[in-house]
């Protein structure tokens, strides 16, 4: 077995559909078991932190590492595991770019807990108690990791080797990728292993001029089978997203949310939607512009970056809002005449 | 001792056509204005992306100033038009994330209205100065990061210590 490489799973920020998703690969799982030895997942088997603490640097050939870094404890398994992995991959949304995990990055840590602990309709808690980091019982201290205001990407946190975009990572891509580890074709570390374009390319709807006077949400319409999602009103991702799902949503007739984040060349998936979305709406007077986009984007944040918080340009929202900072009366509307 | 005055670091991205040359047309008629704006010159206002402004912001910029030709006569068409949608989308993403729409403006100058864009960059000035620094970065700073990982770093080492 000596030739067998060492293969790491862990899970961070996440919501465990990774994990599933290497599953989907199917039968051909056995050939990574034929590969390699899985050294450290706890998702599935019975191994520790010590057990990845006890191995000499760079022990682990490749480790698959989902999850943003929300907590001081996945920050810490973050910087072992690039330690001791000689490839380090961020696998799937979570990790390349926050993912949902990373949408709370509208709020804090305060918030939060105030939602969760005490305010959610669910909760009985008068005395207000939220997690503390550290508690006395019978003499022993115990703590808990502490819970950080902005959740951070992977990237943000140690150097990485590769990204693995989507949420989760379709199977096809997930075996290339592997495919692409054992045969050591790998491209330039840093980059993404996956397609440079985007989902559009990959869409079999036909399109023509893209003209629209409102924004639809999914509930209001079903969209025709043929046509392209956005020529029809529906706010479909897909010039903004990378490719390599095969336009898995606009097939079943639903619009691309951009779960494989923005394509090749671009940091700032919103920004890029935003471009995309202006040659489509059709007007050309500032009042109306903002109503199509109010009425039809109620929550642009969720829209524009409802993956990629995390890891866009300002990557949160300010601590302290303008709007809380002074009260003042606003400007003249946006484009009117100095 | 009066406090010192802040000046907002504004970035201006200037349309060649139009703005740029209002701009030095203010300074050739010697238009006094404020000079906070470090003024980059695009050949449209249509080729602002997005992310130039948060690009901007994000670095320590504390308010963004966009300026093109009136609408109907940007030279590449209808260009200024998308720059509009743009400005609307993002200036209602920026709102939702706590940026108020008075830190990035968009305005219309034609190439012989120096006047007109001087008074909109100090009125800019005066509104920033009100609303006092951006500092993007200062969002980012996790207070108790450096002792919680100093933390955790110490208990991991201690329970190897027990288990040797
Ligand atoms: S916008 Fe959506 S529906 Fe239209 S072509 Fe692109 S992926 Fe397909
Ligand atoms: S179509 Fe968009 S949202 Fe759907 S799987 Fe592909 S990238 Fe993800
Ligand atoms: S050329 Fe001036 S805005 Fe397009």
């Amino acid at each position: 077995m000596a030739d067998k490489g060492k293969l790491a799973i862990y899970w961070a920020a996440s919501c465990g559909g990774c994990e599933i998703s290497i599953l989907a690969i199917n039968e051909k799982i056995l050939d990574v078991a034929a590969a390699f030895d899985i050294v450290f997942c706890p998702c599935i088997m019975d191994t520790k932190a010590r057990d990845v603490e006890k191995m000499p640097d760079g022990t682990i050939d490749v480790c698959l590492f989902n999850g943003g870094i929300r907590t001081s404890e996945q920050e810490y398994m973050a910087r072992l595991l690039r330690q001791k992995s000689k490839v380090l991959v961020a696998f799937g949304s979570c990790a390349q770019e926050g993912c949902i995990p990373g949408l709370a990055n509208v709020t804090d840590r305060a918030e939060i807990f105030d939602a969760v602990y005490c305010t959610s309709a669910s909760v009985d808690n008068p005395g207000r108690a939220v997690p503390q980091t550290e508690t006395r019982v019978n003499g022993f201290l115990l703590s808990l990791p502490v819970f950080y205001d902005t959740v951070r990407t992977l990237g943000q946190t140690v150097p990485v080797d590769y990204y693995l975009p989507g949420c989760p990572p379709e199977a096809p891509r997930i075996w290339d990728a592997i495919v692409a580890i054992l045969e050591g074709k790998l491209p330039a570390p840093g980059s993404v292993i996956g397609a440079q374009t985007t989902v559009c390319d990959e869409c079999p709807r036909q399109r023509n001029e893209k003209k629209v006077k409102a924004f639809k949400r999914t509930w209001q319409i079903i969209p025709d089978e043929d046509t392209c999602l956005l020529e029809q009103g529906l706010l479909c991702c897909g010039p903004a997203t990378r490719a390599g799902c095969d336009a898995r949503c606009p097939r079943v007739n639903s619009p691309c949310i951009g779960c494989y984040g923005p394509n090749a060349g671009v940091q700032d998936q919103g920004a890029r939607l935003m471009t995309a979305l202006a040659s489509v709406i059709d007007s050309q007077d500032p009042a109306e512009i903002d109503r199509i986009i109010s009425e039809g984007i109620p929550d642009p944040v969720g829209t524009f970056y409802r993956f990629s918080l995390a890891n866009s340009l300002l990557r949160r929202a300010a601590k302290v809002p303008d709007e809380q900072r002074h009260e003042l009366p606003l400007p003249k509307a946006a484009g009117a005449q100095e | 001792m009066e406090r010192e005055r802040f000046e907002p670091r504004i970035i201006g991205f200037f349309c060649n056509w139009c703005s740029y040359r209002a701009a030095d047309g203010a300074g050739t008629a010697r238009v006094k204005y404020a000079p906070n704006v470090r003024v980059i010159r695009l050949m449209c206002s249509g080729r602002v992306d997005p992310s130039f402004v948060l690009k901007a912001l994000a670095s320590g910029a504390d308010g963004v100033l966009i300026a093109g030709c009136h609408p109907g006569e940007c030279h590449y068409i209808e260009q200024n038009y998308k720059t509009m949608r743009r400005y609307a989308m993002l200036t209602q993403t920026l709102r939702a994330l706590g940026i108020s729409e008075r830190r990035v403006r968009l305005v219309w100058a034609s190439a012989a209205e120096g006047t007109q864009l001087a008074a909109a960059v100090d009125e800019m000035v005066e509104d920033l100065r009100l609303l006092g620094p951006l500092h993007w970065s200062a969002n980012l700073r996790e207070e108790d990061h450096e002792a919680a990982f100093e933390h955790i770093l110490h208990e991991h080492e201690q329970a190897m210590e027990v288990t040797r």
